[in-house]
Order: C-alpha cells, then sequence, then structure tokens
C-alpha cells in the first residue's frame, strides 16, 4: 500500500487504543498501586443548609487501621478551585468550615490504610449541625427573602444583568411566548471521580494521578495552591473512564494534594457512585422565559430572552454558562435583528453546577427551537419551512451575529434538506396524519431542530520526532478521556510521513513528557491538537526534506515524502533513504529530528446541523418511546468518520435522555431524590433506538484541518429534536408545550388536560426581581443603583 | 474470616478473606484482577459484569465468600495474553464499541454471556440482553451492532448466513 497525503485522513482506521482496553488493561486511577498508598473517604453534609455546632472524631481516630481524622479546623486547607469564577467572594472551601451548603458537601476526611477501614472510621464521626432553612429552586433563590448562602455578599443573586435591545418584539405581528424549564442533569462518566497523590518520588514533589481532562491546567492551578513550583508538581491523566466536562480537580482532590504532603505517603481517593451523583458537579439548570416575534409571513423581527441560571452551591462555575454559550449562542442559526438577553445567576443549597456535554449550547439550541416551533403552530406554517424562511445564508460567512460570535462556515439548508431526505419527512408526516385520522391508540411525533454551537477556539502544542529506530512519536497537548486521538492524531501524522499507523508513538496527558497543553473540552481537540499536529509534522518533513536534499545532493524542491516508508528524489525510487537512516544523521549532525511548535490562535468554529427525532407516544398512559433518530451534524473536514459517529452516538443518547427522562430532583429541604443509578433514569440500551447519522462538510476557513468539533453537537441538536417530536405528537389535541423530561406523567397530563380543556398557558412573567437588574453598558452609578435594588 | 477457594481463569486460588469482602474487591485487590471495573454502588451499571459458573453475574452483588468453589472468568481470561482477542473483544474493536473503556469489560462479558445463553438474537433481543449494563459513551449503538455481528457468525441471526 502507498501511504502519503490522504492514505489514512478521512478513513474509518479502526482505533489503536483498543486492544488495551478490550484486554482489561485499563490505566484507571483505582488500578495504580503504590507502595504505603491510603485511602481517603470524607464524612459528607446530610443536611442542605446548616452550621457546624461541633465535631467529634475522637472515637475515628481511635479506630484501628486511621492514620488521622481531618476537619477544616485540624488542617488549613487551600480553597477549592473554580474553573471560572463567578463573583469574587464565592469561595468554596476544600472542607465545609462553619456550615455546610448542600447534601454531599465534605466535612471531615478519614485517612486510613485501607478504604474499608476508612469507610468504618468515618461512620463513628459526629457532627452536630443547626439547620437552617434550604433554597433549593433557582427561582425563589432571586427572591430577598431566601436564606442566604453566602453572608458576605448578602444575597443569592451572584449576577443579575440586562443586556441587548431595550424592545425587541417592536414591530412583530405575532409575538409567542414560553417558559422552559432546562433540567438539572448528572454528568455521570461511567469512572467516578479518582486520584492519587504520591509525594515520596524523586523528581517530583508530589507526582498527582488524576482522572481528568486538563493535566497541565490542573498543574498549574495545584501548584498555585500548595504553593510548589509548577515543575515540581507532575499531573498524570491515566485512562480516564467518561468525563463529558465533569472532571476536574475537586475540593475532595485539593485535599488528597495537601494530605499528601503533610503526611509524607501516597494516598487516593476513589469516588463512590453515591458520591458520584451528588459530589459531581451537574450540568444544564436553567428557566428560560423566551418570547419570539414575527411577522405575519414568518419572518422572525426580534426575540427576548430572560434566563435565570443555577449555580448550585458555592457558586459553581456552571451557572456561568447561561450568560456564555447559551448567550452567544441564543440567535442559532437565523436571522434575528434584536435581542434582549437579561439573566439571573443564583446559587442554591443543590450540588454545585458544572459543564455537562454542550456546557451552555444545548440550553440555547433547546429554547430557541422550542419557540420555534410554538410560533409554527401559531403562524400554522409547516416548522421546516418557518426555519427555512429565517436561515442565516452561505454566503453570508464569515459573520458577527447580533450576540457577538463569529460564525466561521455554514450552510444550513443543506443540512435540513439532508435531514428531511434521510428520515423520508413527507412520509412520515403521512404515517402521522393517517394514525390521527385512524385514531391510533399510538400517536406518532416528528421532531425537528436546526442548530448551530460553537467549539475550540485558542492554541495547542504538539512535539513530533523521528527516532533512530525510524519511530515517530507525536505528542499533543489536549487529553483524550475516550475520544480516540491516538488513532486520529495518528492517522494525520502518518499522512505526512507516508507512514502505517504503527510507525507512530502517541503520547499525551502527563506534565512530564508534554511540555504543555490546553486538554480537552469545549470540542476542541482535533480542530486545535490536530491541527497542531499536521503543522508540526509539517516543519518535521520540511527539515528532513532539506537534509535529504544535502545528503542526496539534490535540489530540496526535488526532494518528497515518497509514501513507503522514505524520503527522496521524486520519480527516482533509487534515490531514496528511510526515516530511519534521515534521523539518525539528523542525530549524527547534532540536531536530532524533532520540533516543539504551538499553532497560532485560532477563532472558534460552528459546527451545525439538522436532527428528525421520530417518537411514539402512548396517548393511553403517556409512555414515549423514541422509535428513530436522523441526524445531520456537520463538523467541517472528518478525520474518522468511525469516530465522529460514535460521537454523535454518544451525544444522541445524552441529548435524548435529557429529552424524555433524566432529571436531578431535590424535595422541598433540598434532599437528594435521585442519587443512585436505580433511581437516576440514565438509559440502557432498550431505551434507546438505533440512530440513523449522515454529515454535510463544510470546511471551516479557521483552522488547517477545516475540522469543528464533534463531541458535543449531536447532544445540541437532538435534545429540542426529541422535546420538539413529543410536543408534535399531541399538537392536533392543543398541546403546545411540554417540559423536559417529558415523562409519561407530564405527557398523560397535557393529553388529559387537552381533552378536558384545562391546558395551562405556557407561559407566566418572570419574577419581578429581574427587570431591577443592571443594564449592561450602564454607567458606573447606574449599575451601583442597579446592584443595590438587588442588594447584590 | 472465611477460606475460599476459588478458579478464576484456569487458576486455582485459596484466600482467608473477610465475610463482608465483595467478589469484584476479591477479584480487583486480593488477586489484583484490575480488568473488572465498579461503577455504581446500587448493582445497577454493570461494569463489574464476570462469568460465574459460565453466566453472568455482577461480582458487586456476591461476596467472595459465596463465591467459594466457583470456577470464575473475569474480562483478562477471554483471550490470551499474547494471542488474538477474543471474537467478542474482536467485534468491539471492529465495530467501534466502545470509547473510554470503563464498561467495556462488563459489557464484553455480559455479551458473552447473552451469546451463550440465546438460540437467537435481534437487534430488541441484544438490548433487552444488555440492559444490566450501562455505558455513557457510546449510545450503545455500536455495542448492539458488534453482539449482532457476532451472533450473525454464529448463525443466531434470524435471516443471516453464517
Amino acid at each position: 500500500m502507498t501511504m502519503g497525503a490522504g492514505a489514512f485522513s478521512g478513513k474509518p482506521v479502526r482505533r489503536v487504543e483498543d486492544p488495551a482496553l478490550l484486554r482489561g488493561e485499563g490505566t484507571y486511577v483505582d488500578n495504580l498501586k503504590i507502595e504505603g498508598m491510603l485511602t481517603l473517604h470524607f464524612v459528607r453534609s446530610p443536611i442542605a443548609h446548616a452550621t457546624i455546632r461541633s465535631i467529634d472524631a475522637s472515637a475515628a481516630r481511635a479506630m484501628p487501621g486511621v492514620v488521622g481524622v481531618y476537619s477544616a479546623t485540624d488542617l488549613a486547607f487551600p480553597p477549592a478551585p473554580a474553573l471560572m469564577t463567578l463573583r469574587p467572594g464565592a469561595v468554596r472551601p476544600a472542607l465545609a468550615e462553619d456550615r455546610v451548603n448542600f447534601v454531599g458537601d465534605p466535612v471531615v476526611v478519614v485517612v486510613a490504610e485501607s478504604r474499608a477501614l476508612a469507610m468504618d472510621a468515618a461512620e463513628m464521626v459526629e457532627i452536630d449541625y443547626e439547620p437552617l432553612g434550604a433554597v433549593v429552586d433557582m427561582e425563589d433563590a432571586l427572591s430577598p427573602d431566601s436564606p442566604v448562602q453566602y453572608e458576605s455578599i448578602g444575597s443569592n443573586v451572584m449576577i443579575g444583568l440586562r443586556s441587548g435591545s431595550d424592545d425587541p418584539l417592536a414591530g412583530a405581528d405575532v409575538v409567542v411566548r414560553g417558559r422552559f424549564e432546562n433540567q438539572r442533569v448528572a454528568v455521570v462518566p461511567m469512572e467516578g471521580s479518582a486520584i492519587a497523590v504520591d509525594p515520596t518520588g524523586a523528581d517530583y514533589d508530589l507526582t498527582v494521578h488524576l482522572a481528568c481532562q486538563m493535566p497541565h491546567m490542573i498543574r498549574g492551578v495545584l501548584s498555585g495552591l500548595l504553593e510548589l513550583e509548577p515543575d515540581r508538581v507532575r499531573v498524570i491523566a491515566p485512562h480516564v473512564g467518561g468525563s463529558f466536562g465533569g472532571k476536574h480537580l475537586s475540593a475532595e482532590g485539593v485535599v488528597a494534594a495537601k494530605l499528601a504532603l503533610e503526611l509524607g505517603r501516597p494516598v487516593k481517593w476513589v469516588e463512590t457512585r453515591s458520591e458520584n451523583m451528588v459530589a459531581l458537579p451537574h450540568g444544564r439548570g436553567q428557566v428560560q422565559y423566551v418570547e419570539l416575534g414575527l411577522k405575519h409571513d414568518g419572518t422572525m423581527v426580534g426575540l427576548r430572552c430572560r434566563m435565570v441560571g443555577d449555580a448550585g452551591a458555592y457558586a459553581g462555575f456552571g451557572g456561568i454558562l447561561v450568560l456564555g454559550q447559551t448567550k452567544i449562542m441564543a440567535q442559532g442559526v437565523y436571522h434575528i435583528p434584536e435581542i434582549a438577553f437579561d439573566v439571573g445567576i443564583v446559587v442554591t443549597n443543590t450540588t454545585p453546577m458544572g459543564a455537562y456535554r454542550g456546557a451552555g449550547r444545548p440550553e440555547a439550541a433547546a429554547f430557541l427551537e422550542r419557540i420555534v416551533d410554538m410560533a409554527a403552530d401559531e403562524l400554522d406554517m409547516d416548522p421546516v419551512e418557518l426555519r427555512r424562511k429565517n436561515f442565516i445564508q452561505p454566503e453570508e460567512f464569515p459573520l458577527t451575529t447580533v450576540m457577538g460570535a463569529e460564525y466561521d462556515s455554514g450552510d444550513y439548508e443543506v443540512a435540513l434538506d439532508e435531514a428531511l431526505r434521510i428520515s423520508d419527512y413527507k412520509g412520515l408526516r403521512d404515517e402521522q396524519a393517517q394514525r390521527r385520522a385512524r385514531g391510533d391508540r399510538m400517536l406518532l411525533g416528528i421532531g425537528l431542530a436546526c442548530y448551530v454551537e460553537v467549539t475550540g477556539g485558542g492554541e495547542e502544542f504538539a512535539e513530533v520526532e523521528v527516532h533512530d529506530d525510524g519511530m515517530i512519536t507525536v505528542k499533543a497537548g489536549t487529553s483524550a478521556h475516550g475520544q480516540g486521538h491516538a488513532t486520529a492524531f495518528a492517522q494525520i501524522a502518518a499522512d505526512q510521513f507516508g507512514v502505517p499507523i504503527e510507525q507512530i508513538r502517541y503520547v499525551q496527558s502527563d506534565t512530564a513528557r508534554v511540555a504543555r497543553g490546553g486538554g480537552t473540552g469545549g470540542s476542541r481537540s482535533v480542530q486545535l491538537g490536530g491541527t497542531a499536529v499536521l503543522q508540526t509534522s509539517k516543519l518535521v518533513v520540511e527539515r528532513a526534506k532539506e537534509l535529504v536534499a544535502d545528503i542526496l545532493e539534490a535540489a530540496p524542491e526535488d526532494i518528497v515524502v515518497t509514501g513507503d516508508g522514505s524520503v527522496g528524489v521524486a520519480g527516482v525510487p533509487s534515490k531514496a533513504i528511510t526515516w530511519a537512516q534521515v534521523a539518525r544523521t539528523a542525530s549524527e549532525r547534532g540536531a536530532p529530528l524533532q520540533v516543539q511548535h504551538d499553532t497560532e490562535r485560532a477563532g472558534s468554529t460552528f459546527p451545525f446541523g439538522a436532527h428528525v427525532a421520530v417518537v411514539e407516544v402512548d396517548s393511553e398512559t403517556g409512555r414515549v418511546v423514541p422509535v428513530q433518530h436522523f441526524a445531520v451534524d456537520d463538523c467541517g473536514v472528518i478525520v474518522n468518520p468511525l469516530l465522529v459517529d460514535g460521537q454523535v452516538h454518544g451525544g444522541l443518547a445524552s441529548g435524548i435522555a435529557q429529552a424524555l427522562w433524566e432529571q436531578f430532583l431535590y424535595d422541598a429541604d433540598g434532599n437528594p431524590i435521585t442519587s443512585t443509578l436505580a433511581e437516576y433514569a440514565m438509559p440502557s440500551a432498550a431505551e434507546l433506538p438505533s440512530f440513523t447519522t449522515a454529515h454535510t462538510e463544510t470546511p471551516s476557513p479557521v483552522n488547517d484541518l477545516g475540522a469543528k468539533g464533534i463531541g458535543e453537537s449531536a447532544t445540541v441538536g437532538s435534545t429540542p429534536a426529541v422535546q420538539n417530536a413529543v410536543v408534535d405528537a399531541l399538537s392536533h389535541l392543543g398541546v403546545r408545550h411540554i417540559d423536559m423530561p417529558c415523562t409519561p406523567e407530564r405527557v398523560w397530563r397535557a393529553i388529559s388536560d387537552a381533552r378536558i380543556g384545562t391546558l395551562p398557558d405556557p407561559w407566566r412573567e418572570p419574577r419581578t426581581e429581574m427587570a431591577a437588574f443592571p443594564k449592561e453598558g450602564a454607567s458606573e452609578e447606574e449599575l451601583e443603583r442597579g446592584a443595590e435594588s438587588v442588594n447584590l | 474470616m472465611v477460606l475460599i477457594a476459588v478458579q478464576v481463569n484456569g487458576t486455582d486460588h485459596q484466600d482467608e478473606v473477610e465475610p463482608r469482602l465483595l467478589l469484584v474487591q476479591y477479584l480487583r485487590e486480593t488477586l489484583g484482577l484490575t480488568g473488572t471495573n465498579i461503577g455504581c454502588d446500587t448493582s445497577s451499571c454493570g461494569a463489574c459484569t464476570v462469568l460465574l459458573n459460565g453466566e453472568s453475574v455482577k461480582s458487586c452483588t456476591l461476596l467472595a465468600a459465596q463465591a467459594d468453589g466457583a470456577e470464575i472468568q473475569t474480562i483478562e481470561g477471554l483471550a490470551p495474553a499474547e494471542g488474538p482477542l477474543h471474537p467478542v473483544q474482536e467485534a468491539f474493536r471492529e465495530n467501534h464499541a466502545l470509547q473510554c473503556g470503563y464498561c467495556t469489560p462488563g459489557m464484553v462479558m455480559a455479551a458473552v454471556s447473552l451469546l451463550e445463553e440465546e438460540d437467537q438474537l435481534t437487534e430488541r433481543t441484544v438490548r433487552e440482553g444488555l440492559e444490566g449494563n450501562l455505558c455513557r459513551c457510546t449510545g450503545y449503538h455500536n455495542i448492539v451492532r458488534a453482539v449482532l455481528a457476532c451472533a450473525a457468525e454464529r448463525g443466531m441471526v434470524p435471516g443471516s448466513v453464517s
């Protein structure tokens, strides 16, 4: 086989990662054995909001095998790091100090010789709590009367801000309005959080084995918190059992690192699932008040959004996504000339909020695609035609949106046409009409969603070296946790060197072996890490060509990569030398064939697509079964279609699950009631259908590969498509909205209400506090007045 | 302490264990067979699935003491260390049925058991047969394809040619 440009890129190459994982040779943190390693177990608050009156750990300290028991008063732990800070002063201590703020808040840590002994001793710790009132509902937290979490701030509102157009609905013939709940969900990576910290190594003060996405960033954060030199800390992300935005340096991780230093012994903490469900930050969590103004002919004239974002306890960074990714993507794929976007971000006595697959973009697509469907109903237009009429057109790119996003490229109509074609949309509508005409019990729902989202942006590092034996080491600063970078990046490099995939060794996720890197998150890896690998490989090839030209006494421009593992004179097979020989010569001349390279900063890319979801609704019981899902996702140029479809499949499962099943729930006192996998409705294979996937390929102009992110797109597209399908199944009954998750009870209730004429209005006004938020761009004085008015 | 004798992946073991020790902890901590992962604490996720006397069990639902006298097969025992992958492992690789790999050992063992237990398999029965094993990465699509590919190999799929 002749290799070289295009031999591997674009092909469904099977993963190089798989054999080890399939043989049970995964290196997940809990599999690591270090001599003398101690185990941590945390005593967590069983109360959502309380002051800590006293802690008695004397019995626990006396238990066999216990090395130490610590609360915040026993040892000065650094604060828990925040990925993004919502508000100065909203600090989270690593262990709760004088009060607890959610069920699951860690209060005491037990260090013992084994996990069982640590758990036994934790049972013996006595903590006396004085309950305070809890605020669980994010809209209740807007009220100045809600029990305050941060006395120093004096309000549960962390950010209150109005922005954009003053009168976005002016000139509309029709305004449709909806209040939508984008419910809190749990991330549920199959492996929970896990960390092992070794302070005994010779080369580093601390070696940290951490299930995470961004080892280099975490090295910087952790060394800062512990006042160590960054180069004295090594962070390794071994095999990571999924993350989906969830796994970073946690409060518990900081405690583990501090204790390892304090005790001078390796320590390990591996979260149980029951801990994970309440301790790992949750995702989503918005209440969205949305009004869309249109002309009678369907032309959109303006959008008004008033959004409440739940940050959970300690101002979890996920709370800010409503003001970040949700806001910037509010316009979606449409021309909407005027947009107003007001937000209130609050703390509640619930698990802190973080990122979960999509992180702000699914929330944007969900409200926009929902309100567009409501508008189609109101105007009696086909939802396809209403969307088509308002699409941003391909020739308009690059485009700066009303929200300030720099859309790179897109062709929304082509994706929509493809989704309609592969789903036989017209045939589905015919089938729906027939079922309705027959009065079938099983109703058919057809849901449409057109989306655009935002991925990547920034720079990335790569290093490529050709060794004397001809092997090529490729390193990148991204950090895969299931995505398959070792395969995709090897494809990119192998094409440049004209060698088999097996000749590429891939290294990642270790700060001692990869000089720097941005890690993996926001679907950035192929477009940034892949581009870094491509550019660095090209730099190595250029150096090799110069060297070979010199050796063979030929003109550099005549030298080519031959495609059979050599470099030589174009068209003269006898005048070629192998990569091993090139590398040896380079080494002999004192300049090994190795290049480190950082890409220039690149803009974000904007993947897009169109999904058609098909559901069956049992009109007697309200049960919804997703029967088919057609996903057209455009992620620009594809490096490996096998991996891309794998990302789409996983994203679809997450999106369908949010639309139909998953919701993390609390009772009124803040007690979690879905905190095990027996109660939390994560789907199995039995609940999901097979998927039909397709791709249009609109290259991105902002990176050399032309690639866009694909890790989260299918979640963005599928969530509203499925929700719209459920409502569509009932639209002939007059149902206009059902909140997610569309549980049998909610669906049955909507059918029942429709039959007896008691359907609730999908709209009500948001709480009055939101009107008093200061306006973005207002004068200092106005901002101050506004701040006072909401007691900020 | 309780004395147990088990055969794991063809090797006999005798160990004194705490009565409360779970089988999965015995496999992972006592025998060092860390291929079997732990994904929950309510017997919901199936990551710890192994074969006990040929049938799939969640090894977190059994005490090690209950396994006394049993033959156990874990993911490490499915294919020889230096040899080719087991056909189910190979089908998972070929069909991209794994991503992060954490559920994979349990999923593969559940699939091996399902293929042994049934005479015929369809997409529906594969989905129902794997209901006890959760995966967050793949949406199950390629896992189902991989198992159906194995079933077709064995002539277990109605209408397929073996």
